[in-house]
């Protein structure tokens, strides 16, 4: 299933808090083939976050449409896995039964989990090495370092085999080094899996050494001022960030940033 | 073993001895010396033992009416722990009604209050001309002393459920009951657990207040009656009595919180 469009936002307004209230974005236009990994960058407070919920239909628009998989969104759509800058794990669970978790939500899931528990639990545990956490499923968050959360946190927002993986600054609050290393892990999840990106990041390296696509925002009321195609080669290797032709396009994307900061 | 030849030089240096570990006996070091000052103070001072007794005077008294102080012990007891377990029942399906809805929270929080603020031994009279006194004006003034602080805490540990885990679970298509049962209720346990021990100290409040103004029975009763007979260390008796027993149930409650959310006691319990 590759080619067509998977998200499509066409010339989205949304505002909180009523009329009169603010106005998060603004003619927002953005499409995501299917199979892409697209980032999203801008200045803060642009509307990164509206635009998970808009896609994710946890906010309806008040004018224009979005579209997930050919239907407009209308209501929460499932076939959406999440993942945020907290882990919020719930600490009452094992990291398995965190990852377990949407199962026990999504419907054409849920009825089947008490019958197949075991090919579940299989699969949790497959998730879970292919993040690098083999072996810690009967472990509680808690116990478990910041880096280690986020990446069970990954298994969590993928274990329904979501069509479409939204991040938002999923890598926020990690050291530099675990940072790169969840970089490669994400790298390899969207190469073996079918599985369309949206990754929201105030990070520049990271979006341009992950992404296919870049989607730079303007400051408040948020929309896309550019889309860069970002094509260099995959697999891409962590040596990539520090060539000279990487560097140049940061350097694009950082000073559309600031010229987006300015204008505001 | 692979690791034994690295234990062995160890074990041949000089054993340090391992230093007595005081702190279990700390409740009770801290008891004794608070009684003996007292006695001391009370046999220097020659306080006459009609308006403070000492320790070993209270004793006796507890010897001496032994039979009636276990008598009404056994009632006062029983009144509390009935008040207290209608209260964790109603303040636990009062609680998750608040938190379920910001409406109803909105609605029923200040009459919350305002009913709180009344002191209870305003409304034993009230109960008693409804039930008569005895046992179940006891029952029911433990009931709504210690109903507010489970209602409060069950609510608040609802109403702060992170907004990230929220999302993540609507945009899985959770309706709200999923989330109140995955999410809510779990989240809330600890806050409901720790308002016990709050809520069982309350509700001997409660129980004794009742007894006192309007029973035939129970520690608060006993302890009006012999304090119109100027029977200071009986009502001393009596005090020491609700103390153990206070002391008693909240380390049971204390105990059950530990038991069931182990998981949000982490940082004691892993340093074990």
């Amino acid at each position: 299933m590759s080619g067509g469009d998977l998200v499509t936002i066409e010339d989205v307004d949304m505002r909180y808090g009523g009329p009169g209230g603010t106005l998060a974005v603004s003619g927002l236009n953005m499409t995501v083939r299917r199979g892409e990994f697209a980032a999203v960058v801008g200045p803060s407070g642009c509307g990164k976050s509206t635009l998970m919920k808009l896609v994710t239909g946890l906010h309806i628009p008040q004018r224009g449409v979005v579209t997930v998989s050919g239907t407009e969104v209308t209501k929460p759509v499932s076939i959406v896995g999440m993942a945020f800058q907290n882990p919020t794990m719930l600490p009452w669970r094992t990291t398995l039964d965190n990852v377990l978790l949407p199962l026990e939500i999504v419907e054409r899931h849920r009825k089947r989990l008490r019958a197949h528990k075991k090919e579940y639990v299989e699969k949790a545990e497959q998730l879970l090495e292919t993040v690098g956490l083999q072996g810690f499923g009967s472990k509680y968050p808690w116990q478990l370092s910041g880096g280690m959360q986020q990446r069970a946190n990954l298994c969590r927002a993928l274990i329904h085999e979501p069509e479409l993986l939204m991040l938002d600054e999923p890598f926020g609050a990690l050291d530099a080094f675990t940072r790169e290393e969840l970089w490669q892990v994400i790298r390899d999840l969207h190469a073996s899996w079918d599985v369309t990106i949206v990754l929201v990041t105030h990070d520049l390296r990271e979006a341009v050494f992950l992404a296919d696509t870049v989607h730079v925002m303007s400051a408040r009321p948020g929309r896309v001022l550019k889309v860069h195609e970002i094509d260099f080669e995959r697999p891409r290797d962590i040596a990539l960030m520090y060539e000279n032709r990487f560097n140049d396009v940061v350097h694009t994307l950082r000073g559309e940033i600031a010229d987006a900061r300015e204008a505001a | 073993m692979s690791t034994s030849d690295t234990v062995t030089p160890v074990a041949d240096l000089p054993v340090e001895r391992k230093p007595f570990n005081w702190l279990p006996l700390m409740p009770w070091i801290y008891t004794i010396a608070l009684f003996a000052i007292w006695e001391a103070a009370v046999q220097i001072s020659g306080v006459p033992h009609t308006i403070l007794p000492a320790p070993t005077r209270i004793f006796e008294a507890i010897v001496q009416y032994w039979g009636a102080i276990q008598r009404h012990s056994i009632q006062t007891l029983y009144t509390t722990s009935a008040g207290f377990i209608l209260a964790v029942v109603g303040g636990l399906a009062l609680g998750l009604l608040i938190g379920w809805s910001r409406a109803i929270y909105a609605g029923l929080y200040p009459i919350m209050v305002g009913f709180n603020a009344i002191p209870k031994v305003a409304v034993v009279p009230v109960m008693v001309i409804w039930f008569g006194i005895g046992t179940i004006p006891a029952i029911l003034t433990a009931f709504l002393i210690a109903f507010f602080p489970i209602v409060v805490n069950v609510a608040t540990g609802l109403a702060t459920i992170e907004p990230e885990t929220e999302d993540v679970l609507r945009a899985l298509g959770a309706k709200k009951m999923d989330i109140m049962l995955k999410v809510g209720i779990p989240r809330s346990m600890p806050y409901f657990f720790g308002s016990l021990k709050v809520s069982i100290t309350l509700a001997f409040v409660g129980s004794v207040i009742s007894e006192t103004v309007a029973a035939n029975s129970g520690l608060g009763y006993m302890m009006s009656a012999a304090q119109s007979q100027f029977n200071v260390p009986l009502v001393f008796a009596g005090l020491v009595m609700l103390a153990v027993e206070g002391i008693a149930m909240y380390a049971l409650m204390a105990w059950i919180e530990k038991r069931t959310t182990g998981w949000a006691h982490r940082s004691t319990t892993m340093a074990g």
